[in-house]
């Protein structure tokens, strides 16, 4: 019935593994080969989009002396390490790990693998093969709040989160904080759906925030459902990870939008010049991997200036959302008045600030 | 608490479950017809993919009508997609548990692929059909202030119980999933009918899907029903086949997830947050338990569900 065989099927599928090995060998020099891994999918137009436009970007700058694959929608457990690997046993010498929950999964795979390079975002864990890269989202949360403290007329706003992880957990701080300061009547109404893509859920969950008095929300989820859930609502929100205007022209204030292409051109250029070092860098609004959007016209002029002194003080030093007193929900002083928390308190914070309910 | 406050925790409520409602309904016809169909994330993202692509480039052209013409269009697309499954499972006999699972990858892949040019790009939403004197008011827009898909949810469930106990139609259709070659053997035209059965199922997957991208969030985003397939297979299951269980267990998982949301805003972290998200499955098992400790009363399982029919003439 059928002309293929077994063999002669094998010896077409040979063949043509050989083929792509034989015209990689006939470059003089090899481009160096990169790996992503993505917690989500990369039209998420948050997150992991963000990510893909800085993989974009370094491809761009370094056109022919790089390459770099990456793998979308892997799960935050056990099942990273296999898809790590494999990244590995494709070429790959350089693996970017994208998301908090791949830390022990890339430190595990690391230590398997001691000749390939980890960069492992948001995490806490090193070792000689793996770097840890950040950005200070905190920063951008802070402007976030600032406007938020002031548009609010209710004096509740909202933070709908994903997971309770440090990265979150200082984001909901110094949304509240920086909005306290402005009017310290404010409180937040925390929401963690447990999970970063979601739009059904995460729009459901913007629906009961504003349903319980909130009239600005914040995302740390990736799409832009809770966006529109506000536009409807006519309330305020803020995009996450890219500028969504266009999903809520009237409740889009502002957005965080992650710029991560320079960070990764930088670290395909040491690859290929072989100045490659585990590094542990966090980078915020100074370095440019954090960046508001273009505020929205109908913010009120004090508001954007506001928001603007924050963004300048962030960059020139002066400004500390995590500045004391600090006290937790219990009342409890963390920060004492005069000092300032050390970054290795912040990335683990586990508690949340008072005023927040949760 | 006031009503105003319940009313807009039932206005959530209805959002959430109505999806996974009509999801669950087409899948309660597939399976009372003794077909298991495991592909319904696969189609309700080929459905959200569809709706939105068509509202989205035909928008202008169709006016008004772009909605109505992308829900229907999403249902066609499932429908196409589920007689992919059907020839598999029915003419060519293969396992449908295995070909199931394969149309749910085959569909989250093929909705990504149609979808890459849709990310970022918005609709207007498809709600409220009822005028705004009745979707306005404070205390009707409880029943009024929804989109069309919500009552045809509503309807469709109440149509699929009519069809199954009490027409002629529906005894041949559940005679073919209690006994195919009893059916077969008097004439019934087996396969046909089972055919049919599953471009309905895909059909209301479909236009379940569209409810993601049309009316929830009128947007296109890979993946973005995020798993409700799988509740409303579970759902299926849940209700023991019967149609008026499925709707109540349907808002019942609605209420449990819309809850989850509030008593986190709300401060009551005395439980912890992942209790509340495994609520819903923590109550499916409970009754799967007692449906099973209650041996087959209650439970109107198909006897042929999943069992392929290859008649020898």
């Amino acid at each position: 019935m059928s002309l293929v065989t077994r063999r002669s099927f094998m010896k077409t599928a040979t063949a043509g593994l050989a083929l792509p090995a034989l015209g990689r060998g006939a470059f003089a020099a090899e481009p160096l080969k990169m790996g992503f891994v993505y917690p989500g999918p990369v039209g998420d137009f948050g997150w992991s989009w963000a990510h893909n436009k800085g993989r974009l970007a370094m491809l761009e700058a370094l056109k022919g002396q790089v390459v770099a694959d990456y793998v979308e929608n892997v799960k935050e457990d056990a099942s990273a390490i296999p898809i790590i690997k494999d990244l590995a046993q494709q070429g790959n010498k350089l693996i970017f790990t994208a998301s908090f929950g791949y830390m022990d999964q890339t430190i595990e795979a690391a230590k398997q693998l001691p000749d390939i390079k980890f960069e492992h975002c948001a995490g806490y864990k090193h070792a000689d093969n793996v770097g840890v890269y950040n950005s200070r989202f905190y920063q951008g949360r802070s402007v976030v709040g600032t406007i938020a403290g002031m548009m609010s007329k209710t004096g509740t706003i909202g933070y709908l989160g994903s997971f309770k992880i440090p990265e979150v957990v200082m984001g909901v701080n110094s949304f509240t904080l920086s909005a306290q300061a402005v009017n310290p009547k404010i409180t937040t109404k925390l929401v963690m759906i447990d999970s970063w893509f979601d739009p059904a859920k995460e729009a459901a969950a913007a629906e009961t925030l504003a349903n319980l008095g909130c009239d600005v929300i914040t995302t740390h989820t990736d799409s832009p459902a809770a966006l529109q859930v506000c536009e409807k609502r006519k309330i305020y929100g803020f995009g996450q990870g890219a500028n969504m205007s266009k999903f809520a022209p009237h409740a889009h204030l502002t957005a965080i939008e992650d710029i991560w292409g320079p960070y990764y051109i930088s670290r395909a250029k040491a690859m290929l010049d072989g100045t490659w070092k585990p590094d542990d860098v966090w980078m915020g609004f100074k370095e440019g991997t954090v960046v508001m959007s273009p505020y929205n016209p109908a913010m009120p002029d004090n508001v954007k200036a506001a928001a603007d002194k924050i963004i300048a003080g962030w960059k020139d030093g002066s400004y500390d959302v995590f500045a004391g007193p600090i006290a937790d929900q219990s009342g409890k002083e963390r920060v004492p008045k005069g000092e300032r928390m050390q970054d290795k308190d912040i990335a683990v914070m586990d508690w949340y600030v008072q005023g927040v309910q949760s | 608490m006031n009503l105003a406050f319940i009313i807009d925790a039932l206005v959530t409520v209805v959002g959430v479950t109505t999806p996974i409602l009509l999801a669950a309904t087409g899948e309660l016809i597939v399976e009372k017809s003794g077909v298991i169909n495991l592909g319904v994330e696969g189609m309700m993202l080929i459905g959200a993919v569809t709706g939105f692509a068509v509202a989205f480039n035909y928008g202008d052209s169709l006016g008004d009508w772009a909605p109505w013409v992308g829900v229907i269009a999403a249902g066609l697309a499932a429908a196409a997609s589920s007689m992919l499954f059907a020839a598999l499972v029915l003419t060519l006999g293969s396992n449908q548990v295995a070909t199931g699972l394969a149309l749910a990858i085959f569909g989250i892949g093929l909705s990504s692929l149609i979808g890459t040019g849709y990310v970022g790009m918005i609709i207007q939403p498809f709600n409220q059909v009822f005028p705004d004197s009745l979707a306005g008011d404070p205390f009707w827009r409880v029943l009024f202030a929804y989109s069309p898909l919500v009552y045809f949810a509503l309807i469709m469930v109440f149509v699929v119980g009519w069809f199954l106990n009490r027409t002629r139609a529906g005894l041949v259709l559940r005679a073919v999933g209690e006994n195919d070659i009893s059916a077969h053997s008097i004439g019934y035209p087996v396969l046909a009918i089972r055919y049919a059965a599953i471009a309905f199922g895909g059909a209301l997957a479909g236009i379940g899907g569209s409810y993601f991208s049309m009316v929830m969030t009128p947007m296109w985003a890979q993946q973005m029903t995020a798993g409700r397939g799988w509740i409303a297979l579970a759902l299926v299951v849940f209700s023991g086949w019967r149609a008026g269980r499925l709707l109540v267990g349907a808002y019942f998982f609605g209420i449990l997830m819309t809850l989850e949301l509030y008593a986190k805003a709300s401060g009551f972290s005395f439980v912890p947050s992942q209790f509340w998200a495994a609520m819903p499955y923590i109550m499916a098992v409970a009754v799967l338990a007692v449906i099973s400790a209650r041996g087959v009363v209650g439970s109107e399982a198909p006897a042929c569900l999943g069992r392929p029919f290859m008649p020898s003439s």
